[in-house]
């Protein structure tokens, strides 16, 4: 793996690790406790991130709020991955009117609707909770990954060697998993990454719209939000949450690319 | 015919013995009986519309393929010479018709009995580098065939792919490569290894060669006869070229627009060629003395389309011979001496 693709790994582990390990970086004590003489705080050697608008700290609300971060990005992009392969090889691989009702009718269906105003008006009928939003992100998710299997697949699957099994007696099942699927895969790993990129940011796009997680539960889109009035008195409150949204994304795109490069045995040094 | 169960067989002369159990007739027998076959295409995608075009990639053909000969079949792309390639083996349904494998009518087994025959019958490709799965290592492409059917336990299939890569010319630790690691002449032996791996009877050869350069073509089209006596193998051979084909085919058929125009011995079609397209494809092979005069038979103009092909004989709208009645009536083929069949009413009436 290259240079640019190792950093990028290297941050995506220190957030998953940061996510995992937030109770012993931190306290939600921490993470709660207020004290409005010291808000809007600058930086100082106690609070490495300073203090928000309630006077709670922010390195510690930073560090939970990377939970919401990675548990959404995570489940968001593994649902809609999985559901989007399992839909899209069908449709590929099958084709005729099994494809015609997948791609031409629930594809177009889904890709009508404007994809954040299904999220928000799911998130609203149901109630704003971690669950509803990963639910939400993900209806709305699926179909790029479905689109782009199923093209993969159409072309795959016209490969001699895909020939060469069906006249070996090998069964669709096998076909599919052992010929299409990984020579299909490639760029949905691409897709993934930018997809984990996507979901954290629509995450932090619905918590600053107040259709993200619930209080008390922090959230980095949320502190921007909260942070709005404050941003000529206290930048630090949208600066370092929106570093942790920047360099979030850019890692997993990084590590995208990495292990684009890193699938293809024919890139691969040997 | 009964036929033991395929055990995996470790030496060529294990597998000789096999074969020779294999009750091979002394007589060479039909192996193949292609009757009729047709294999139409639907032309665009049929949302709108119903009465739509066909493309009628193979209409009404009929050949006998036998027990270890090679049949070679030649016409320039698109006369459906693959597609007839891929319905025997049904790769592809086709449309109409009959193909009867060792006395089994193919086109009526089901899936499962299908699985079981298929291990009697092969295919090679074009393209070297689409034949071969490039996540798979060279050892696992050729297992494949044996884990499909549980062939054997893991050591006797790591030993089987040894020697099928020792049968084909290549490296037993090649096994642990990617095909990308390969000269296109070394995939296309991997691909008949992998083709080998069943101990098939038939295998369609789909243009084998024609994607590799000239020196490798003769070491590929040598391996193909040395294994054919090996292992007494019948070879359907497709290719564009008559020049291939004259060098290993036993007997030869000339299709052109989805139509068998003259079927012969290699040796006839050379010697005697009677249609005026076989007359052509023959005068177009270069000849290596540049001084000898030749009355070259060039074709004009373009293949005309299979989805409204011309009335009559397809072949009339580029022949010279062409008379008034050649759009009237399909000449079917007739029998001129024995083992020579020529569709032509202005040479066979």
């Amino acid at each position: 793996m290259n240079r640019v693709a190792k950093f990028g790994l290297a941050i995506v582990i220190v957030f998953m690790l940061m996510a995992a390990l937030s109770p012993l970086l931190a306290s939600w004590e921490k993470v709660q406790s207020q004290d409005l003489i010291a808000r809007l705080d600058a930086p100082d050697s106690a609070h490495l991130m300073g203090r928000d608008q309630l006077g709670r700290d922010v390195l510690s609300r930073i560090i939970y709020g990377a939970r919401v971060s990675m548990l959404v990005g995570l489940v968001v992009v593994s649902v809609s991955s999985i559901v989007g392969v399992l839909i899209g090889s069908i449709a590929g691989y099958k084709g005729g009117w099994v494809d015609r009702i997948i791609s031409s009718f629930l594809f177009n269906v889904f890709l009508a609707f404007p994809g954040i105003l299904l999220a928000i008006a799911m998130v609203a009928f149901l109630g704003p909770s971690v669950r509803n939003l990963i639910l939400a992100l993900s209806v709305i998710g699926w179909v790029g990954y479905a689109r782009l299997i199923r093209a993969q697949v159409l072309k795959v699957r016209e490969y001699d060697y895909v020939t060469a099994a069906r006249a070996l007696g090998a069964s669709d099942f096998r076909i599919l998993l052992k010929h299409i699927l990984p020579n299909s895969i490639q760029p949905l790993i691409v897709q993934a990454s930018l997809g984990m990129a996507g979901a954290i940011l629509a995450e932090a796009g619905m918590s600053f719209l107040g259709l993200g997680v619930p209080e008390p539960i922090p959230s980095w889109g949320k502190m921007i939000d909260d942070s709005r009035e404050f941003w000529f008195t206290a930048p630090h409150l949208f600066i370092f949450p929106g570093l942790m949204i920047a360099l979030a994304v850019l890692a997993f795109n990084f590590l995208g690319d990495g292990l684009r490069e890193r699938l293809d045995p024919r890139q691969r040094p040997r | 015919m009964k036929r033991p169960e395929p055990k995996l067989v470790n030496n060529k002369l294990e597998a000789k013995e096999l074969m020779m159990q294999d009750s091979t007739p002394r007589m060479p027998e039909v192996l193949i009986e292609v009757k009729n076959l047709k294999k139409y295409f639907p032309a665009g995608d049929g949302w709108f519309g119903k009465g739509m075009d066909v493309v009628k990639a193979v209409d009404d053909v009929s050949f006998t393929i036998r027990q270890g000969e090679t049949f070679g079949l030649v016409g320039e792309s698109g006369c459906g010479k693959s597609t007839t390639g891929r319905c025997i083996l049904r790769l592809l349904e086709p449309t109409a018709g009959a193909v009867n494998f060792a006395g089994q009518d193919l086109l009526s087994v089901d899936s499962a009995n299908l699985r079981r025959l298929r291990r009697d019958m092969q295919i090679i490709f074009q393209d070297p580098y689409s034949a071969l799965n490039p996540r798979m290592r060279v050892g696992q492409i050729i297992e494949e065939p044996l884990t499909i059917h549980r062939l054997g336990a893991k050591a006797e299939r790591r030993d089987r792919v040894a020697e099928l890569l020792k049968l084909v010319g290549l490296d037993p630790s090649h096994a642990e490569r990617y095909p990308h690691e390969f000269s296109g002449g070394q995939r296309q032996r991997i691909g008949i290894a992998r083709a080998l791996a069943l101990n098939p009877k038939f295998i369609v050869c789909d243009e084998p060669v024609s994607a590799l350069d000239v020196s490798v073509q003769a070491q590929v089209v040598n391996l193909l006869q040395d294994l054919q006596e090996q292992l007494h193998l019948t070879y359907l051979f497709i290719s564009h070229g008559l020049s291939v084909v004259e060098h290993i085919s036993t007997r030869v058929g000339i299709m052109y627009l989805g139509k068998l125009v003259e079927v012969a011995t290699s040796e006839e079609i050379f010697r005697n060629p009677l249609h005026p397209y076989t007359r052509a494809l023959l005068s177009a092979i270069p000849k290596p003395e540049p001084d000898e005069k030749r009355n070259r038979l060039k074709l004009t103009g373009e293949i005309p389309t299979p989805i409204n092909p011309p009335s009559g004989c397809r072949f009339r709208t580029r022949c010279a011979m062409a008379e008034g009645r050649c759009a009237e009536v399909e000449q079917q083929l007739v029998e001129v001496s024995p083992d020579h069949f020529v569709a032509c009413m202005v040479v066979a009436p």
